[in-house]
Order: C-alpha cells, then sequence, then structure tokens
C-alpha cells in the first residue's frame, strides 16, 4: 500500500504532454479520475499494465507512467487477457471507446466478459468516433446526428452495462466525466473486483459529436451528462417514459460468486500437477 | 546426439519444437489443418505450468500472444490461409512495435475458404507482404517432419534475437505427413532466452534506431515501464512525427533483417556444382525435385536444386551468383507463380521457367521431370 501524498505528477509523463484532446474534452477528467483511484488501490507503478485501442480515448496510456500498450483498433482487450494470464499478478485496466469496444472490439469485448478475467474495462463514451471526424458509433442515440448520419441516426444504440452483464461481466457500472467524485469512487470499486469489471463513462465531445446536436459547447454537454445521469436507484420508481432519453447511473451490478478465469486457470494447472 | 527417436506428424513436430524453445504461451484458434498444434499444445502447455489459450477469432488469437510476449512470454500460434489473412492486422503491429513471436501458417489452398484439407504453398508473398506498411519479416519453409521441429526451435531464436514476427510456412502435406524426427536434448540445441537489459530501468529506452543493434524486449512487470504503440515512434516508444525519426524507423525495419541476412538465411544446395539446369524449389515440393533430380542425373541430364530453407529474406545473392554460371532455372511451386518472381529478379544471366500446379495434389518427381527434359530439349 502507498502511503505518500498523491501527487498527478508522479503518475504523469510530462514529457509526453500536451495532449492531443481538444480543449473541453472530458477525457482529461477521467484520465485525472483514474489516477487518483490507482492511487487509492496502492498499486505499484510497475504492477499497472495499460492497455488501449485507437481513437481518442486511447492515447491515455502514453501520458501515464506505467507499462502502457497502445495497441491496433478495437484489439486492446487480446492484449490485456495474453498478459494477464501471462502475469496473473499484473493489475490490467483497458483503456477504449465507444466504437472501439463495441464496434470493431464488439466480439473481444463479449468473450472477455464471458470468461470473467480480471481486469476493469474503462468505456470513454461519447457517442462518436471523434478522432476520425464525428461518425456514428454503436452507442449514438436514436435521431442524434453525425457526419455519417446527416438525415438522423435510425440504428438502435448498445446499452453497454446491459451488453457487459449479458456477456457475464461481474461488475458493471457508469458514470460521467461530469461526476468526477463519483467516477473516481467507481474506479476503486471496479478495480478492486476480482473478475471482469467494465465501466461506462459517458464523456463529452462537443466538437464532433456535440456540435451537430444542438451541444456545441463543453458546458453544454457537461449540463447534458448531469440532466439526463439518474442515479439508478432513482431509476427504479420511474415510468419508461420518465426515463426516456437518460442513462442510469451507478454500480449497476456485482456478483463476486462466479469464478475468475486467470485464478480458476492456474488452480487448474495445480490440479493436474497432483495428479 | 539424441538417440530419442519418434515417428511423429508435422503439426506434432512443431509443437515438439515450440516446447524444447521455451515456448510457454500459445493462444489459438481452430483451423484446417492446423489444429494439432493447438491440440497438442493444449493438453502439454499446461502439464508444464505454461498457458494455452484458445481465443474467439485468429485476430485475438494474436493479441494475446503479442500481450504476453511483452510479459515477457516466447509465444506462438498456428493458424492457416484465411487465419493468416486475418492475423496481419497484428503481423504488422508485431513488426511496427518489435515484439518476438512465431506465427505458424499450415498452408492449405485458396483465396477465401478455398481448400481447407489440401495442401498448397499459396501463401509465400503473403507472408511477406500480407500486412500494410514497409517492414521485413523472417519466414521459413521446412521440407519435413524432422526439419519443422529444428526450424521451429531456430524461429524462436531468430524472433527473440530481431525482436519480430517470425513465420514457419509448412503446408498440408508436410503437417500431416508422418516422418522419423530425432528429438533433441535441449543440451543439444541453441536456445536464446529472453533476458532482462543489462541497462537499469532508468537509462532504458524499447528502441534504438541508430545503434544498428537490436535492443533487447525489457519483459513487463519487471521494472522496465516503457510505452508500446504501433504509431511510428522513436528510442522512447512515443510517437513521433518528425521527419528524421520517421525515416530512421522505417530503415530500421527493414535494415535490422536485411542487414543479418548472412545470419538468417539457410538454404539447402544439392548438386549444383556441374548442374546446366537448377530446380530452386522449397518446402514439400523440394521433396519431389529432389527426386526429380535424381532422376534427370540418371538420365543423363545435369540437374541441381537450390532449396531456401529460409525463405524470407530471399536468398538473393545465391540465386544471383548460381544465375550467372546456370543457363536455366525451374521453379516448381504449388501456387499460380509466386517465388519465380523473386527467382527472376536476381536471376539476371538465366532463363526463368515455372511449374505451377495448384489442383490440390503435391507436385511429383515425375511432373518436375518432364518439365526438366523439356526445357533440356530446347
Amino acid at each position: 500500500m502507498i502511503k505518500t501524498k498523491f501527487d498527478y505528477d508522479y503518475y504523469l509523463r510530462k514529457n509526453t504532454l500536451p495532449h492531443i484532446w481538444c480543449p473541453g474534452c472530458g477525457d482529461g477528467i477521467i484520465l485525472k479520475a483514474l489516477l487518483r483511484a490507482i492511487h487509492k488501490c496502492g498499486y505499484s507503478k510497475d504492477e499497472v499494465v495499460i492497455t488501449s485501442g485507437i481513437g481518442c480515448a486511447s492515447r491515455l496510456p502514453g501520458y501515464v507512467d506505467f507499462n502502457t500498450i497502445h495497441t491496433t483498433h478495437g484489439r486492446a482487450l487480446t492484449f490485456a487477457i495474453g498478459i494477464k494470464m501471462y502475469k496473473p499478478k499484473l493489475k490490467v485496466i483497458t483503456i477504449s471507446g465507444d466504437g472501439d469496444a463495441l464496434a470493431i472490439g464488439g466480439n473481444h469485448f463479449i468473450h472477455a466478459a464471458r470468461r470473467n478475467i480480471d481486469m476493469t474495462l474503462i468505456v470513454f463514451n461519447n457517442y462518436t468516433y471523434g478522432m476520425t471526424g464525428g461518425q456514428y458509433s454503436p452507442t449514438q442515440p436514436l435521431d442524434s446526428y453525425s457526419t455519417t448520419t446527416p438525415f438522423g441516426n435510425i440504428e438502435f444504440p448498445f446499452d453497454v452495462c446491459n451488453l457487459a452483464q449479458a456477456a457475464g461481466a461481474t461488475w458493471v457500472g457508469r458514470s460521467t466525466s461530469y461526476h468526477a467524485v463519483q467516477l473516481e469512487k467507481f474506479m476503486v470499486s471496479a478495480l478492486n473486483h476480482t473478475g471482469f469489471s467494465v465501466l461506462d463513462v459517458i464523456t463529452n465531445c462537443h466538437i464532433s459529436y456535440g456540435r451537430r446536436n444542438k451541444m456545441k459547447s463543453p458546458v453544454d454537454m457537461v449540463k447534458y451528462q448531469k440532466e439526463k445521469a439518474i442515479a439508478a436507484r432513482s431509476a427504479e420508481n420511474m415510468s419508461a417514459e420518465e426515463l426516456t432519453g437518460r442513462f442510469k447511473t451507478g454500480i449497476l451490478f456485482e456478483n463476486n460468486d462466479k469464478p475468475e478465469f486467470s485464478s480458476e486457470y492456474y488452480k487448474k494447472l495445480e490440479s493436474i500437477k497432483t495428479k | 546426439m539424441s538417440k530419442n527417436i519418434k515417428l511423429m506428424q508435422g503439426n506434432e513436430a512443431i509443437a515438439e519444437g515450440a516446447l524444447i524453445a521455451g515456448c510457454d504461451f500459445f493462444a489459438g484458434y481452430p483451423i484446417t489443418p492446423s489444429s494439432e498444434v493447438a491440440e497438442i499444445l493444449s493438453n502439454k502447455l499446461p502439464k508444464i505450468g505454461k498457458v494455452f489459450l484458445q481465443m474467439e477469432d485468429e485476430i485475438a488469437a494474436l493479441g494475446a500472444v503479442l500481450g504476453a510476449a511483452l510479459g515477457g512470454a516466447k509465444a506462438i500460434t498456428a493458424s492457416s490461409g484465411p487465419g493468416i489473412s486475418l492475423k496481419q492486422e497484428h503481423i504488422g503491429y508485431a513488426s511496427m512495435c518489435e515484439i518476438p513471436c512465431v506465427i505458424i501458417n499450415v498452408m492449405r489452398g485458396g483465396p477465401s475458404t478455398g481448400l481447407p484439407t489440401l495442401p498448397a504453398q499459396s501463401d509465400i508473398m503473403q507472408a511477406r507482404w500480407g500486412t500494410h506498411g514497409d517492414h521485413a519479416i523472417i519466414a521459413i519453409t521446412p521440407s519435413g517432419v524432422n526439419e519443422s521441429l529444428y526450424e521451429t526451435i531456430r524461429a524462436f531464436n531468430l524472433a527473440v534475437k530481431y525482436r519480430t514476427p517470425v513465420m514457419i510456412l509448412t503446408d498440408e502435406i508436410i503437417g500431416h505427413m508422418r516422418e522419423k524426427v530425432v528429438i533433441p536434448d535441449k543440451s543439444e540445441v541453441e536456445v536464446i532466452d529472453v533476458k532482462l537489459p543489462d541497462v537499469s530501468p532508468e537509462k532504458y529506452t524499447p528502441y534504438n534506431f541508430t545503434s544498428g543493434k537490436v535492443t533487447p524486449l525489457a519483459p513487463m512487470g519487471e521494472g522496465y515501464r516503457y510505452h508500446v504503440t504501433g504509431l511510428i515512434h522513436g528510442d522512447t516508444g512515443f510517437p513521433s512525427q518528425k521527419t528524421e525519426v520517421i525515416q530512421n524507423a522505417e530503415n530500421w525495419l527493414i535494415d535490422k533483417i536485411y542487414k543479418n541476412i548472412k545470419d538468417i538465411e539457410k538454404f539447402e544446395e544439392f548438386k549444383v556444382e556441374d548442374a546446366d539446369i537448377l530446380i530452386v524449389a522449397y518446402g514439400s515440393t523440394s521433396r519431389s525435385a529432389r527426386q526429380a533430380v535424381m532422376m534427370a542425373r540418371a538420365a543423363g541430364i545435369k540437374a541441381g536444386m537450390f532449396r531456401p530453407i529460409t525463405i524470407w529474406p530471399f536468398p538473393e545473392e545465391q540465386i544471383s551468383n548460381l544465375s550467372k554460371k546456370i543457363k536455366n532455372i525451374l521453379v516448381p511451386e504449388m501456387n499460380m507463380g509466386q517465388v519465380i518472381l523473386e527467382v527472376q529478379r536476381n536471376a539476371c544471366g538465366s532463363k526463368v521457367y515455372g511449374l505451377n500446379i495448384v489442383n490440390g495434389e503435391p507436385i511429383t518427381p515425375d511432373q518436375i521431370y518432364a518439365k526438366i527434359k523439356e526445357i533440356s530439349e530446347l
């Protein structure tokens, strides 16, 4: 357990800054929450591995002083599984955008959840492919606009959390880049969970998404997060109508009974040895 | 020398070779005709406390291999044509980030699903040029079961030494054929191990593009914290768009292989000294070519064979030198003409003929001999 006082500089690779994110982007808030959460969990920098895919969010690992792997589009979880299985003592975190995690990486997402392998996936969910100019993503709300849905989106979006739970993840939560304190708290919980944890973080891309959807400024988008987020407990007593256009936040699902993959694998090896 | 002699299948020999080389991680996806490699390692790796994973798809399999390799594993995957097509994304990543790994391609007929249970040699160019962008690759074409074992060990050594993906290209014939194998003791073969760098973490950079030497890849989780990215990067591993960094990085990926070609190359010459006609053959086809050379010699035609064992980088110098002395070259291969392009490019003085049979059957000695006869009578 690290007892030192928290200092962002200790965890940042300052020579790689400034970051590529646009002014007002929510990704920096998530980065800072992640560093605070890692510090609270007491991990050493050497034992943390962060993998990411491709996209704005996936540039995060370059800025933080851990073992960091900026992989291919959608495949960050596959690298994470490889290193976790080879060195199960490492704390493995994957950073992914919504397109990265759920479109091109959808197969890896459901299978990592199915295995319940001990790692944390943080989805930076801004409803868009920001880096490539704002095309619609698999989480983009119905009827919203993007550079490739100029007449409005008619595809139904994925709910990251429902999908994760259905596929077998054992810790599922959602927060936003507006709820920075809650976000940090959920990250600590997700990191401390043994099994596959998925934290869906609604964040803002006012440049690529907001501008096309009447939320031009970061402030508009932060207000959207504040107003549309509804604590899961409060949502219980609300009608479907009242919940339209809103998203639940909170620790939405937790199961501590399902066996975890990497420990089961090594347990199996022990049982083979003794035979 | 070891007296451990066994009758085994080509795919089994590859698994055996991997274990002798110290392989401690396999991830794959089922595909004919390579599945036995996975099946055998799924049984053997757990018994020695190591990791076997069957992943959700081909891309994930190589992703997991690369993740483990970054942790210091000696990692391998096995597949065949369609699977290798899918893996190309990560073959490029492994090349760019210089992550050692061994990729087995038990070649079958293509394109697309092609001929899952029948042999071909149609992935030679895929091995070299399959992923996007400029890079070099090492690929090895064993011609039999025994050689598959030893070349798999060499593949691991080259992967670690040059920090590169190394491909073994066998085919359905070699993969499923049974032959005598002399299994060496670990003390009888050279095995290059993954080591920690000899500098402290503070002084370590994961790359050194200008030194001319391959920087050892520090296993992650051992105190050497660094960044890996498929973006063009400098010595520190962080992305760069500086023109000199880009050029250096691109040069390096080619140079580290081609400037060490003497260490990487491997070939066999069979009766080439006085040859009037040279057969350039590799993999299973070289077995028929050898027989055809004997048939030609018996009929008074001075035939010889040059057999690349390392097919990439291609033995350009050897072909060039041989072509100065030998008038005619024949390249039989189970594809529509792939290695022949390299031979033509390097054989300045000779006439180069192809024998391209892609009907799902091995090329026979008779077929090659008939072509030798035809050429010699021209």
